[in-house]
């Protein structure tokens, strides 16, 4: 019996992979196990090579592996392109219509199970899929009846004798590898989980919750991977909450109308990648200037133009806090879970609108589509709160044809905000520089008690932001800081085992904030370190730089990847140990 | 009751002596008091140019956005609070280059805004380029050899895109502007009203003398029938679009908010924010 495991899938686009993928790990999910999958696919619909790894564990944890126990594959290619990946002893279960043959040099023990033609006996090869999954779950040790639930699911529209048929699939995959591999193979048994159904979800749904929770009812945005999870949950939920989404003609039009609707009171967000980021630069800083509240959500991935659209990368963050033109007070912040990622997008809507800012909630492409366990969430752990807006509030009437003050200069620069439709609330809302009413003003001490006012509204953010830094600080004084944001958390963690294993004392933070930069937090832990290295998905080190452009001191270093994948755990091991 | 006088303010604005765009903003603040609007309840949205200032002029909500952007600022507060009277105002370049792919998706869409373009056929803030609506052959600083494009047929191209409310006027003729901006309002759908609204400093062709002349009121087309799409597109067509009046209207199309499921008379912004707890934990186990 082992603790856990790593299984593929793998096969062409539009075959039936992901689905593979889901049913075996829902299933999972469902009897207690923890898991992470990830998906490797490309920008095409039909065709191409696909494959959905998951990792299955008793214990929690949250990245993907190293190595691969089992490749279920339904071609050859799935077979040469991921054998590598396999562990000594490990398995490889192909579909015997291809006739699968093992690449030169590969010790893996190699089964053939006749998928489609199990499945076509059955009714339809559509099936095969399902063949596939009993086949696995012969390996792990899993009953078939631990499929029924997930089955059921799907196919219950179809009628019981689908479902039936399915099942008679998952039962003859599990029964033709049984007497196949009988005493043939390692044992993959997996030992008992503890049986807690726990949340299964990509951290774009954990956004898109979170959002819902965080009371965001209006969500404008234009489709784009790996963005589009978001505002597909949010057309599916948020009609039963009075509110929508409408899919704008482009992302200039996603973002303006969010700001549209937050300025007329509504919690309001859109979504989208790098490229449509780009283009929504000047609204967000209409909406700084304009003190406007709004939420924009960019998932991360291979950028420049089109770049590497269906794949990670981290190279976003000088785009994010530097990317408009002009000055104006800005935050990004960015979960490094998908459990943070449903708070962090209910508590960006607080932020938006207490300090009347845009607010960026970053992630990247495998912390927004990469699916894992989440522990039950927390509902009193989501708050409202609108800052200086009272909808509710009765106004002085204002003197003659003055307009109301929307743009107060204050003590911490925030103003009272009102909305349209409030009596004696009549007032300006300009892109450019403006008086205390709104009404465009050049002069030039107007506009730098305005740009004094808004720039200052942030100064205490760091102070109160929820964890600017999670922090795994094991060692008063430790060889290595190893810092990173998104979606490396899980992933750094695993290799820090090792490297305290070989003798090394090993810190890890993980930035929550990227701006305003929580310099003294990261201070603190670079303070207590001998070394630091700053791993990312990016090929300049911007996370490396804003680290240094914020301290003056610490002997930083980098660890970087951009090919298109994410790090494994032993890529961190091996380049921290060439490092030190 | 307001009357117009109520949706004045105390801002200068600063337009050249002559400028169409005084007849629209008055246009505007009588339609609004005409039609029983008060000043808090009124939303101008404006883009960026010399009319884009409009915004500012006008005792109301106002938002001066960014270039080319006013509709989707626009549909923005119409979604949130469908109570509020939004109009959105620009210019031919605002709305018909930089903003025109909003403009054709705003009419299609069909929310309930009432879309004022004043439409000088020429770049006036950056002091006299060519526009997408001058015609081809037009002397500008960005055209000294006269412009090689053709001018936009924009009427007809919002008939095309399946526009519910379709009107263009004269800024000369405050009476029938304001009428059709009154109409535009209480129109429920997304209605598009241009405005030929002339620049006295940098247009020297398309003078209020030249609309005067050119200009062909579809009052004194025998017969017209503003419901009638296939006679609306013929009548453009057949006058270069130089018609005012009430071009077409379809009563029969929906708006948008009220083919979106589960959209409520309240407006959205007064709606409670708060998820229940068993709302919540019903959301929860759909990812178990």
């Amino acid at each position: 019996m082992i603790k856990q495991l790593s299984w593929k899938v793998g096969g062409q686009q539009g075959e039936g992979i992901e689905s593979t993928g889901e049913i075996f790990s829902i299933t999972l999910s469902r009897l207690g196990y923890y898991l992470y999958g990830y998906r490797h696919f490309s920008s095409r619909i039909k065709g191409g090579h696909t494959n959905n790894k998951i990792r299955v564990s008793t214990k929690p944890m949250n990245s993907i592996s190293d190595d691969l126990d089992i490749l279920v594959a339904f071609d050859q290619e799935t077979i040469d392109l991921n054998h590598h990946e396999l562990v000594s002893g490990g398995v490889i279960i192909g579909d015997s219509k291809f006739s699968p043959q093992l690449p030169e040099g590969c010790t893996a023990n190699l089964f053939s199970v006749p998928f489609t033609e199990i499945a076509t006996e059955l009714g339809t090869s559509l099936m095969k899929n399902m063949v596939a999954v009993g086949a696995s779950a012969a390996l792990l040790g899993v009953k078939a009846e631990a499929f029924y639930s997930v089955v059921e699911q799907i196919f219950a529209k179809k009628g019981s004798s689908v479902v039936e048929k399915n099942m008679d699939a998952i039962r003859k995959g599990m029964e033709y590898f049984q007497s196949e591999a009988q005493g043939n193979v390692g044992d993959f048994r997996l030992e008992e989980a503890d049986g807690k159904n726990r949340m299964f979800m990509i951290g774009n749904d954990a956004i898109a919750l979170g959002a819902l929770a965080g009371g965001a009812r209006f969500m404008p945005a234009y489709p784009i991977t790996p963005a589009s999870e978001i505002m597909e949950y949010l057309i599916k939920k948020l009609p039963e909450f009075g509110g929508t989404v409408i899919q704008t003609e482009d992302e200039i039009a996603a973002c303006t109308m969010a700001i549209g609707a937050n300025y007329a009171g509504v919690r309001s967000l859109t979504a989208s990648a790098g490229p449509g980021l780009s283009l929504m630069m000047e609204a967000i800083g209409l909406s700084g200037i304009t003190e406007t509240p709004l939420v924009v959500v960019d998932t991360q991935r291979g950028g420049p133009s089109t770049g590497l659209p269906t794949k990670q990368e981290q190279s976003d963050i000088f785009a994010m806090i530097y990317g408009t033109h002009g000055e104006i007070p800005k935050v990004v912040m960015a979960p490094s879970s998908v459990e943070e990622a449903f708070y962090d997008a209910a508590e960006a809507f607080n932020i938006a609108e207490e300090y009347q800012v845009p607010v960026i909630l970053v992630t990247d492409l495998a912390l927004s589509l990469g699916k894992q366990t989440v522990e039950p969430l927390q509902y009193d752990k989501v708050q409202i709160r609108r800052g200086k807006l009272n909808v509710s509030e009765e106004l002085p009437e204002l003197e003659g044809k003055e307009y109301f003050k929307r743009y107060e200069v204050t003590e911490d620069g925030i103003s009272k905000r009102v909305i349209p439709g409030m009596k004696n609330g009549i007032h300006h809302v300009t892109g450019v520089e403006h008086n205390e009413q709104g009404k465009p003003s050049e002069s030039p001490e107007n506009r730098k008690a305005q740009m004094d006012k808004r720039m200052k509204k942030l100064d205490k953010l760091t102070e109160v932001f929820p964890t600017p830094v999670v922090k795994d600080e094991r060692h008063e004084e430790a060889d290595l800081l190893i810092l990173g944001f998104n979606s490396t958390r899980g992933t750094i963690q695993e290799a820090i085992p090792k490297l305290e294993a070989d003798g090394l004392k090993v810190n890890h933070g993980h930035v929550r904030l990227l701006h305003p930069f929580p310099t003294e937090e990261v201070a603190e832990m670079v303070k207590k370190a001998k070394e630091v290295v700053v791993v990312e998905n990016n090929a300049t080190g911007q996370l490396a730089q804003l680290v240094k452009m914020n301290l003056t001191y610490g002997n930083v270093k980098s660890i970087l990847k951009y090919d298109g994948n994410p790090f494994l755990p032993s890529e961190i091991y091996n380049q921290c140990k060439e490092l030190f | 009751m307001a009357t117009f006088k109520d949706f004045r303010n105390n801002v200068k604005p600063n337009w050249c002596p002559g400028c169409g765009d005084f007849s629209v903003q008055a246009a505007i603040q009588r339609a609004a008091a005409n039609v029983g609007v008060v000043p808090e309840e009124l939303a101008v949205i404006s883009g960026i140019g010399c009319s884009g200032r409009i915004s500012g002029y006008i005792n109301s909500y106002g938002f001066h956005g960014i270039h080319g952007r006013s509709l989707p600022i626009a549909q923005g507060v119409k979604m949130a609070n469908r109570d509020l009277t939004v109009i959105a105002s620009g210019g031919d370049g605002d709305g018909f280059a930089i903003g025109m792919g909003h403009t054709i998706h705003a009419i299609r869409r069909n929310i309930d805004v009432t879309y004022i373009v004043m439409d000088n056929q020429i770049y006036g803030l950056t002091k006299g380029q060519t526009s997408p609506r001058s015609e081809m052959g037009f002397k500008t600083k960005s055209t000294p050899g006269g412009s090689i494009e053709s001018a936009l047929g924009v009427m007809e191209l919002a008939i095309a895109s399946g526009g519910s409310f379709i009107a263009q006027s004269f800024s000369s003729d405050l009476k029938e502007l304001t009428s059709l901006i009154e109409q535009g309002i209480q129109h429920k759908g997304f209605s598009l009203i241009n405005v030929f609204s002339p620049c006295v400093t940098f247009n020297k062709i398309n003078t209020y003398d030249w609309f005067k002349e050119n200009l062909v009121s579809l009052s004194d087309i025998e017969g017209y029938n503003p419901h009638d799409r296939l006679q609306a597109m013929n009548t453009l067509m057949e006058n270069n679009g130089l018609v005012t009046g009430l071009i077409y209207q379809n009563k029969e199309k929906p708006s948008y908010e009220s083919l979106v499921q589960g959209f409520k008379e309240e407006p959205l912004s007064a709606q409670d924010l708060q998820l229940e707890e068993e709302q919540f934990d019903k959301l929860m186990a759909e990812f178990m």
